[in-house]
């Protein structure tokens, strides 16, 4: 076993489709932001907001003002600069922690496509990805590699395949096959598609959707892996990803999942594609085409596989922590997040908050539209961390005009994929007697009905 | 959640998915008429809520120059009868905030309360603009409210006040910016708006089921539950303040009001028509129609049985709810929990079967 897995951290290949997808996923992330940025987003998520939601450990890490735009302006410059190779290692860097700051700043606008952006970002950063058709390759020749080990283009794929397998697997639950819930509640309301508004409103489409969308991600990964049925499994993600542009808000992601399965590739197709920029641009690719092998010396070597192996460990890892988690996933979220649980849910909830002075004995309900955005009301509403925070923050105002002993309670109600709406946070509870922290929230009343699933 | 080994679970679950198919589907196949429903709306309640509006505003600005060019006390009697008139029928379009009345903020306008008394005061010594968004509470009806019924403690006292033409100069300016606005909107809606209503059939936040649907939760949200029991309750200062009830100056009017409103919005929510028991496609059938056959319990059922509650619970309190405030607070706190489980069932449960977005909210999800 340890003599083969020697042997493929040995083994060599092409660099052409690591260079694709370095040039693909640096122009898709550049359009991301400017897109962000023409929407007006950076001004009404990062800059109207009078109060943000952080992530536990990470509420240092706020929006500042003004200067937002700055760190979306080098976010976008370093996505172009790794788009064309230019000082890579540096470039992928800065676009790992600028990305990385804006998904920080408020978590209202946690995606899990976000994260995947993250984690893909920071992988890259350990990826030879500049070693071919790149600038710094271009510039300085001895950097310049045709070859490089087959684990850096391996390292995506197991990552891509992780997204898709485990977003697969969470929807091997009860509400989504048997339920087909959320999706009977989503395709219901395109009643104005065209040609597909009426099928929209079938039951038994939602159920066909909901079973082949867990199929899709369960088995894509391996389909595209091998190569007799590559080409077809790719039409199919194109399909998968082109439909649910049609049917959900979903932004740049649906284009970026489709070029990033491009890497699956034969190396052959990759030089067609970047023959075919060599002609559009006039560039010279065959000084790319020496043949040198990229060989990394020992210690370089072994922290790079041994970052690598830490980071997949934790990834595969990180998506079962909800298992020690006491209650439903689906109702708590205690470890809900970052597990790749993808369109899992459909949740409402109304929280209207109550201060009470305890030495005045007056009772202050609130009206969150004075503090939160819309957005942040509808994401605060249903999840036990935002409400935490929340209350906090409400003390923290009240305490400043002048309330010493105050307690702050929530009537909370919440429905989950299609039930009736029912309290979520004991109202008994003086929220000001927790703290966030990663363990179990003792104030989250049961959900008294089971999703059965892993 | 029960932890089972993926595949066992699989084959568990085709299993029982392939005899669940026997219940039977639970989406009616056949599409819900939502343009119908948008056409009943027009057609059925809001514009004929409107023009009859209409006419309580003309009818009121015709007592009011009435009362003006003869300041009796019997006139002032016509003048407030023509008022309560017109304050009630508002309460039957005031939740129509949408396309024109948006527009010009018909609801601003008409019914910002508590009036600022020394600020009409002071206008009707000076200068004024009423179409400044800063006048607000110095015009519509909590204006007139004060112009007619807290100018003085008897009615002859009041009617003494129009002597002086500045103060009648106001009063006609007030009835008849209220009737003015009201023609606005009421024209538009017998105008262009109301094909443009009922054809925009559109799923998106755009769309006029959505924006609708968002106006009227935030209307039973913010105007009536916070605006006519939440302020005067103190239910978010802590101290109680009856000078916030609606029509604060005609002492036993405003329960009158909260009444009307509540039975306009319930009226609505089941397409009774205006000013008939006829009913419509609405809101009710639109739930029955979206509503998963899984869940028993009748989801429009319970919004009506919560409306009845609420409206039940209003007729016990004082027909003066500043007189209420004054003596037994906890009643109008009553009110506003009842108030409170409706805005759960609409904004919460209605919201998720009609799968509505949130106003505004348009970024990317997952």
């Amino acid at each position: 076993m340890s003599a083969k897995l020697n042997k493929y951290l040995k083994s060599y290949t092409e660099a052409a489709p690591l260079a694709v997808f370095r040039i693909c996923f640096g122009v898709m992330m550049f359009i991301s932001v400017v897109r962000f940025w023409l929407n007006g987003w950076i001004e009404k998520l990062y800059i109207t907001p009078k109060f943000f939601f952080s992530y536990y450990g990470f509420e240092w890490v706020k929006p500042l003002g003004n200067y937002t735009y700055l760190i979306f302006a080098i976010c976008g410059i370093a996505a172009l600069l790794v788009a064309v190779g230019y000082k890579y290692r540096i470039s992928i860097l800065v676009f790992f922690l600028s990305f990385t700051y804006i998904e920080l700043m408020d978590k209202t606008t946690y995606l899990n496509h976000y994260y995947f952006i993250s984690i893909l970002s920071f992988l890259m950063i350990f990826l030879p990805a500049s070693a071919y058709f790149s600038l710094d390759a271009w510039k300085n020749r001895k950097n310049a590699f045709q070859k490089i080990p087959a684990w850096s283009i391996d390292a995506i794929k197991l990552l891509m395949a992780t997204v898709y397998f485990y977003a697969g697997i969470a929807k091997v639950n009860s509400d989504w096959l048997l339920r087909a819930m959320p999706l009977k509640i989503w395709l219901p309301a395109q009643y104005d598609l065209p040609f597909l508004g009426n099928l929209m409103q079938q039951e038994w489409l939602h159920y066909a959707f909901s079973w082949s969308g867990m199929l899709y991600d369960l088995l894509i990964p391996f389909f595209l892996l091998w190569r007799r049925t590559r080409f077809v499994a790719f039409l199919v993600v194109i399909i998968f990803h082109v439909l649910t542009r049609i049917l959900f808000p979903i932004g740049m992601f649906p284009y970026i999942m489709i070029v990033s399965a491009l890497i699956f590739f034969s190396p052959g197709f990759h030089h067609r594609i970047l023959n075919f920029i060599s002609r559009l641009f006039h560039i010279n690719k065959s000084v790319f085409d020496n043949g040198k092998k990229l060989v990394y010396n020992g210690i370089k070597r072994k922290a790079i596989l041994a970052i690598l192996a830490v980071f997949f460990i934790v990834q595969i890892l990180f998506p079962w922590r909800y298992l020690l988690y006491p209650g439903e996933l689906f109702w708590t979220e205690e470890g809900f997040r970052f597990s790749w649980r993808v369109m899992l849910m459909e949740k409402v909830g109304y929280a209207q908050f109550i201060v009470e002075d305890k030495d005045s004995g007056k009772r202050f309900y609130i009206d969150n539209g004075q503090y939160l955005t819309p957005f942040q009301e509808k994401q605060m509403s249903t999840q036990p961390d935002f409400i935490l925070q929340y209350a906090h923050f409400l003390a923290e105002e009240f305490r400043e005009k002048g309330h010493e002993n105050i307690e702050v309670h929530v009537e909370n109600f919440v429905a989950l994929n299609g039930r009736r709406s029912r309290k979520y946070i004991d109202p008994e509870a003086d929220l000001l007697e927790y703290e966030d922290s990663f363990r179990h929230k003792t104030f989250i009343l049961p959900f008294n009905d089971e999703i059965k699933g892993i | 959640m029960k932890r089972i080994t993926g595949i066992l679970l699989v084959f568990t679950l085709v299993f029982a998915a392939c005899s669940k198919d026997d219940e039977g589907g639970s989406i009616n196949p056949n599409n819900f008429d939502r343009q119908g429903m948008l056409a009943n709306w027009a057609d059925n309640i809001i514009i004929p809520a409107f023009s009859n509006f209409k006419n309580s505003t003309q009818d009121l600005e015709d007592k009011t120059t009435a009362f003006t060019s003869d300041p009796s006390e019997a006139n002032l009697a016509e003048l407030r009868a023509a008022f309560e008139t017109a304050y009630l029928d508002f309460q039957t379009v005031s939740m129509f905030e949408i396309g024109k009345a948006m527009e010009i903020n018909f609801r601003h306008f008409l019914n910002t309360y508590p009036a600022d008394a020394s600020a009409i005061e002071a206008n009707i010594a000076g200068d004024y603009d009423l179409t400044s968004v800063n006048a607000y509470d110095q015009q519509g009806f909590p204006a007139l409210d004060y112009m007619i019924n807290g100018l003085g403690e008897t009615d002859a006292e009041i009617a003494a006040k129009y002597a002086s033409e500045d103060y009648k100069t106001y009063l006609e300016n007030l009835a008849s910016r209220i009737n003015s606005l009201t023609a606005e909107v009421n024209s538009s809606w017998q105008g262009d708006f109301r094909d443009q209503f009922v054809n925009n059939t559109s799923s998106s936040s755009t769309g006029s089921i959505d924006k609708f649907t968002n106006d009227y939760i935030m209307y039973f949200e913010k105007f009536i539950r916070s605006g006519k029991i939440g302020f005067p309750a103190g239910a978010f200062t802590g101290t109680p303040s009856p000078g916030n009830v609606e029509a604060y100056y005609s002492e036993d009017f405003s329960r009158a009001l909260y009444i009307k409103a509540l039975e306009s919005v319930q009226d609505f929510f089941n397409g009774k028509h205006f000013g008939s028991s006829e009913t419509g496609k609405s809101f009710s059938q639109y739930i029955n129609y979206m509503q998963p056959a899984m869940e028993t319990e009748n989801l429009a059922s319970q919004i009506n049985a919560q409306f009845d509650a609420i409206i039940s619970q209003a007729e016990t309190l004082n027909e003066s709810l500043a007189a209420q405030v004054q003596n037994d607070n906890s009643k109008m706190l009553a009110a506003f929990d009842e108030l409170q489980k409706a805005v759960v069932l609409l904004k919460v449960d209605m919201i998720q079967v009609l799968y509505i977005g949130v106003d505004y909210v348009d970024s990317d999800g997952d």
